[in-house]
């Protein structure tokens, strides 16, 4: 039982990785990996107003989003969408939480707004007046496998074409301390039904209990197991590579996630 | 689509726990809402909780996940012998061809909460015991009910606000389409809180007195806390009469506001439509629809416009968070069960608290419970973030 979808877009935001460009050339072993602290860029896209109130989550996702789509060539209004997050904004979690801890328990209607898990989603939609279905998956560190799986159905009983955007970021002291994720990592896939002349690669997706696939460069190991959404790197690498290639990501306890990658470019 | 069965179906909230209990409310539409004395919480309010969660332990192999939304989810769990069925399909299909996919958006984050109050005063450090991955991270629900059932098949936590209970029946439906599974359980938990709580009072969307969904007199929501559970399998060759398929999802996304609805509920029209369309049905074969009906005077206005332009105001409908209060991510959840009583029962639930109708709301809404054979049933559910949800429900017979 194997599921398929053909990638027409990418884009990727993390740690010494600015880009899906610069991602690919270190991924395919053309350039070392620095790491680097993420820079994420303001949502040029979003309204001012909205813009203002938007965290280090929601840039991450648009920026990510942003790079798909317009790789793929696609309009993003016209996608369906499944984001998935570890967690939501943590920064904004942890000042609502300080708040309820303090004597007035005053917390912001913006941040409140601000707490559901979809914030990101319902930012995406606004940003580019999309209507269609967007989900919003976790599934803890397995939050990005989870989303490729949904999205992976979504292709092969709706056939239509679908926005997948896996992000995390860190949560302050003194939550970081029970959830050290480190940094931001971000990726954004452009999924379809059926091949084009902007198809980068074909992926069949199955169930398996194969070990996941482990990166030979240090930093980037150390990047994948450290941030949910990075356990995606062994994917896009086999989307870096120009060869026919098969993976494994890691899913939920013993079950993984097994990809063969046909690049169509 | 196809359609699935409803092999099981259980569902606890303030007006009861299990089905048995939640048909007497229904039937005699008593309110379970109550002046708010949760916690140490102090605000004007009403809410709907849950009798019973403090006494309910987690079985000690699981003590790791013990915070109140995974005890609610146990109570729920135990009701209806809902754990038999899910271990009977486990038995037929196989463990890993049993997948869980349940809505909730604020998890155990009580337990956060209660943490920050005991910060280390030097170091600012959360206590030792309280466990992230256990309680506040939304997955942990999931993982719950995953590890004490022992499923090992696909699993993940739905977290579109109020819309992520019905959100998650589709997820569970696509992955059983999709064949990717056999069986999946799908509902939803959410728990009380502070953090909605107070953040819905920031919004000054809490109402005082208990909410009076379409009511004239409306000024806003009661928070209540749920949980509810379905079995969705193929349909089997031979049904009972009085089995409940879910024949229709429909979703979308309002694109206008992060927690407002759009004034004309654009994006609740699409929802209802693409379900109609999944379920390849006339908006004129719906007997009764279960609203979002929250009771602020936006979500209400937004919605009686969003039903009319679908339905026109002939169909029956009414909100049945007059009785539950708005149990938020468990929402969508608890009115699919609620819907799939009333299918069974032949009950069109009038909508309790509501006194007098708004006459600007062009909507058939009742506020009296109806004695009828309801074949098909639409159920919506929308959220912040502009997420919205709508399922129907039809019967075998």
């Amino acid at each position: 039982m194997s599921l398929q979808a053909y990638i027409d877009g990418i884009g990727v935001l993390g740690p010494g990785l600015a880009d899906w460009p610069s991602a690919a050339r270190v991924l395919a072993g053309g350039r070392r990996y620095a790491p680097a602290a993420a820079v994420l860029p303001a949502p040029a896209i979003l309204p001012a107003a909205e813009r203002r109130r938007t965290g280090r989550v929601v840039k991450l996702a648009i920026a990510v989003a942003l790079e798909a789509t317009a790789h793929a060539g696609v309009e993003p209004r016209r996608l369906a969408s499944v984001f998935s997050s570890s967690g939501g904004d943590g920064h904004n979690c942890h000042e609502i939480c300080l708040a309820l801890a303090a004597a007035d328990r005053e917390i912001s209607p913006t941040r409140f707004s601000n707490s559901v898990q979809n914030a990101a989603s319902g930012y995406w939609s606004i940003a580019v007046g999309a209507m269609q279905a967007s989900n919003m998956l976790c599934a803890y560190d397995a939050s990005f496998a989870a989303a490729l799986l949904d999205a992976l159905a979504q292709i092969a009983v709706d056939r239509q074409p679908l926005l997948l955007v896996a992000y995390d970021t860190e949560y302050p002291p003194p939550l970081h301390a029970k959830r050290p994720i480190p940094d931001a990592f971000g990726v954004a896939l452009v999924l379809s039904a059926a091949r084009s002349e902007r198809t980068i690669a074909r992926i069949d997706a199955a169930l398996g209990e194969d070990a996941a696939q482990r990166l030979a460069d240090g930093g980037l190991e150390a990047l994948r197991t450290a941030i949910p959404a990075a356990r995606s790197l062994p994917l896009l690498q086999a989307l870096a590579n120009p060869e026919p290639s098969r993976t494994v990501i890691d899913y939920l306890d013993a079950l993984r996630l097994r990809v063969e990658v046909l690049p169509c470019a | 689509m196809t359609p699935l069965l409803l092999k099981a179906f259980t569902a606890t909230s303030c007006i009861g726990g299990g089905l048995a209990q939640t048909l007497v409310s229904l039937r005699t539409q008593r309110s379970g809402l109550r002046r708010c004395d949760f916690e140490t919480v102090e605000l004007a309010t009403h809410i709907g909780a849950v009798a019973g969660i403090d006494a309910q332990a987690l079985p000690y192999e699981w003590r790791r996940y013990d915070c109140r939304n995974n005890r609610l989810a146990e109570l729920a769990l135990r009701q209806d012998g809902f754990c038999d069925a899910v271990r009977d399909a486990a038995a037929r299909y196989g463990a890993r061809r049993v997948g869980v996919f349940l809505g909730t958006s604020t998890a155990g984050i009580l337990q956060t909460e209660l943490a920050y109050r005991q910060r280390d005063p030097l170091t600012g450090t959360l206590p030792e015991a309280f466990d992230y991955r256990g309680s506040h991270n939304t997955f942990s629900v999931v993982e719950y009910v995953r590890r004490r059932l022992r499923l090992d098949g696909p699993a993940a936590a739905v977290s579109a606000a109020c819309a992520s209970s019905a959100k998650a029946f589709a997820a569970g439906r696509r992955m059983i389409e999709a064949g990717l599974v056999d069986a999946a359980l799908v509902g939803g938990v959410d728990s009380l809180c502070l953090t909605t709580l107070y953040g819905f009072h920031s919004l000054q969307l809490l109402a005082a007195a208990p909410c009076r969904p379409f009511d004239v007199a409306r000024d806003g929501l009661s928070i209540g806390e749920a949980a509810a559970f379905a079995l969705l399998e193929r349909v089997p060759q031979s049904l009972a009469s009085d089995a409940v398929l879910l024949a229709g999802t429909g979703e979308s996304n309002d694109a206008h506001h992060m927690s407002a609805p759009h004034p004309q509920g654009r994006g609740a029209q699409l929802a209802m439509r693409a379900a109609l369309s999944a379920a390849s049905l006339d908006p004129g074969a719906i007997d009764y629809i279960n609203l979002h009906g929250t009771g602020t005077p936006s979500n209400d206005r937004a919605e009686s416009g969003a039903v009319h332009g679908v339905f026109g105001s002939a169909v029956p409908c009414s909100s049945t968070k007059g009785a539950t209060g708005h149990t938020l991510g468990a929402a969508g959840a608890l009115e699919a069960i609620i819907s799939a009583l009333c299918l069974q029962n032949g009950l069109l639930p009038g909508g309790a608290q509501t006194v007098q109708v708004d006459p600007g709301l062009a909507v058939h809404y009742i506020t009296r419970n109806r004695r009828a054979r309801a074949r098909r049933v639409l159920s919506n559910s929308f959220g912040f973030g502009g997420a919205n949800c709508s399922l129907i429900f039809t019967t075998a017979g």
